[in-house]
């Protein structure tokens, strides 16, 4: 059988937007000028449909990214290998340039708890979540991004910082990291760690992949604010700039627009991402003005 | 080695009564609430995405707080949620609140059809041109392969009108359903007399003189030369072979 999709075989460093339903027919008639797209890989695990008849005619023009939420990475039962062999079927039939998952558990005793739960982040749960990642990327047979999450409650008793632990990871398992901006401000602001420290001790250059998604502000029982990793709006000024910190220790990466609740018309989601371009632009020039300042 | 800390930590987001476990740092009920509202509200919502006319015949207050009940009673097992929602329509007929909407079950039954065919697998019908091409004299023993995407129902309610939304439906008389996906738009059609028993005897594998013979039985009315017509004008048939 011939290559089902020979061209875009990576993902470039420019803007993407996550996939929705309700665009697939502005993108096939528009063929909006987007660097790629990303699905929720569980979301594609149907046999058949519209959902995969769109999604071939979107990939034979544009690059794609998988994101995967229900591996439970790291839960304390390795990936369900059903699940991982349903993963592969999609690599394979897509192609993508960017495999990710989450730093996050979401199964427990063959019930599957449907939101991304947290872990405490000690040497024992590090070794665990190193056996997953190692599984995924050998059945797999390539390296996925994992992405650091949104939390709420934090633990007693930890061995390490959240980058630390994601450090650690990327050097015993060879992985790439999905660095979600908004996630890290929203950690920042529930637990009081200072974003800008968070950004300079993450290892910028495992960093394969960025994300960007706005929030919604709610207030904890002793009226600290306590953000929620909503997805249901525009990004926030604070994670633009917590971005444009980012770039100019990365450079340009790609750089997704998550939008998933309440999505908006696909104008407001493409707004977003030639904001994202803009940013990425700038840091593409600094990158190159170093270069010559070196040379 | 049972990990006890995500075990506590599954049993308090599924129980609202219990605490979250000891490693959490105590920080109000708040914070452990996300979570629990996290997984309880993305769960109502793929419902309600598959459920609109449930929704829609018992209002949103009445339908989310009866799909919270059913994923008490039925959470899901599988990361993929496109196969979530199977058994509401059972759950519902036996939801002691909805028991004034008797009809809700089977609604919830034909939207899940739908939401199983949009998603099955893809396959291509054939035109009744191909029964053209069998030899005449073994029609009877012709065995038709349907779409693997047709689901029949049978109420004892219009339920295809309900769905539709057809207005002053006589309540009391019952409609069988096809729901299928021919190429990529699910179709949903009320059933003619016999069409129901013919399309099962069909779909469990009997030659054609046999389901024939079946939907005689289902329904005096049934007339086999037009049922033919209807079935593959449905498109509903993807191949055909000899069974000798
Ligand atoms: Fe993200």
């Amino acid at each position: 059988m011939p290559d089902a999709h020979p061209k875009h075989p990576t993902i470039p460093a420019s803007a993407g937007v996550g996939l929705k339903p309700v665009h697939y027919e502005t993108i096939l008639s528009e063929r909006p000028d987007i660097g790629w797209f990303e699905v929720h890989a569980e979301n594609y695990m149907g046999a058949g449909g519209p959902p995969h008849r769109y999604l071939e005619k979107i990939r034979a023009s544009y690059p794609l990214s998988i994101h995967g939420v229900g591996l439970s990475l790291g839960g304390d039962e390795p990936p369900d290998p059903d699940h991982m062999a349903r993963l592969c079927r999609l690599v394979d039939r897509y192609e993508p340039g960017l495999v990710s998952e989450h730093l996050a558990w979401s199964r427990h005793d063959g019930s599957f708890l449907n939101d991304l739960l947290p872990i405490p982040y000690t040497r024992e749960r590090l070794a665990r979540l190193c056996e997953h990642v190692d599984r995924l990327q050998s059945a797999l047979k390539r390296t996925v991004a994992i992405e650091n999450p949104s939390t709420y409650v934090a633990f007693d008793a930890e061995d390490m910082s959240e980058t630390d632990f994601l450090s650690t990871l990327t050097q015993r398992t060879g992985c790439a990291l999905l660095l979600d901006v908004n996630n890290v401000y929203v950690s920042a602001v529930n637990h009081g760690w200072d974003a800008a420290s968070y950004i300079a001790a993450f290892p910028m250059e495992s960093v394969a992949e960025i994300h960007l998604a706005g929030h919604a502000p709610d207030t904890d029982d002793f009226g600290a604010p306590l953000l929620i990793d909503a997805h249901d709006r525009a990004v926030a000024d604070p994670v633009w700039r917590l971005f444009n910190d980012v770039l100019s220790r990365t450079g340009p990466r790609p750089t997704l627009i998550e939008w998933d609740n309440d999505v908006p018309d696909w104008s407001v989601l493409y707004d977003e991402a030639v904001r994202a371009n803009a940013l990425l632009a700038e840091a593409l020039g600094t990158d190159v003005k170093a270069m010559s300042h070196a040379g | 080695m049972p990990d006890e800390l995500q075990s506590a930590f599954a049993a308090a987001l599924c129980d609202p009564d219990l605490p979250p476990p000891a490693p959490v740092r105590s920080s109000g009920k708040r914070r452990f609430d996300v979570y629990r509202n996290n997984r309880a509200v993305a769960l109502i919502d793929v419902l309600a995405d598959i459920f609109p006319v449930v929704q829609r015949l018992v209002g949103e207050e009445f339908f989310r707080a009866a799909a919270r009940i059913f994923i008490d009673t039925d959470p899901p097992r599988d990361p993929v949620l496109l196969t979530y929602g199977a058994g509401f329509g059972d759950f519902l007929d036996d939801f002691e609140p909805a028991a004034t909407v008797p009809y809700l079950g089977d609604v919830a039954c034909l939207e899940w059809a739908r939401r199983d065919a949009y998603h099955g697998p893809d396959a291509h019908s054939v035109t009744i041109d191909t029964l053209a091409d069998f030899p005449a004299d073994r029609l009877g023993q012709a065995q038709l392969t349907l779409l693997p995407t047709l689901h029949l129902l049978r109420s004892r309610f219009p339920v295809g009108s309900i769905w539709a939304g057809v207005e002053g439906v006589d309540m009391k008389r019952g409609e069988d359903v096809a729901v299928l996906r021919p190429d990529m738009r699910v179709e949903t059609t009320v059933l003619t007399p016999g069409a129901y028993g013919f399309l099962s005897a069909l779909q469990d594998g009997a030659p054609l003189g046999a389901a024939a013979q079946a939907a005689a039985e289902d329904s005096a009315e049934f007339d086999l030369a037009a049922n033919l017509q209807g079935v593959f004008a449905l498109g509903a048939v993807i191949g055909i072979t000899d069974r000798c």
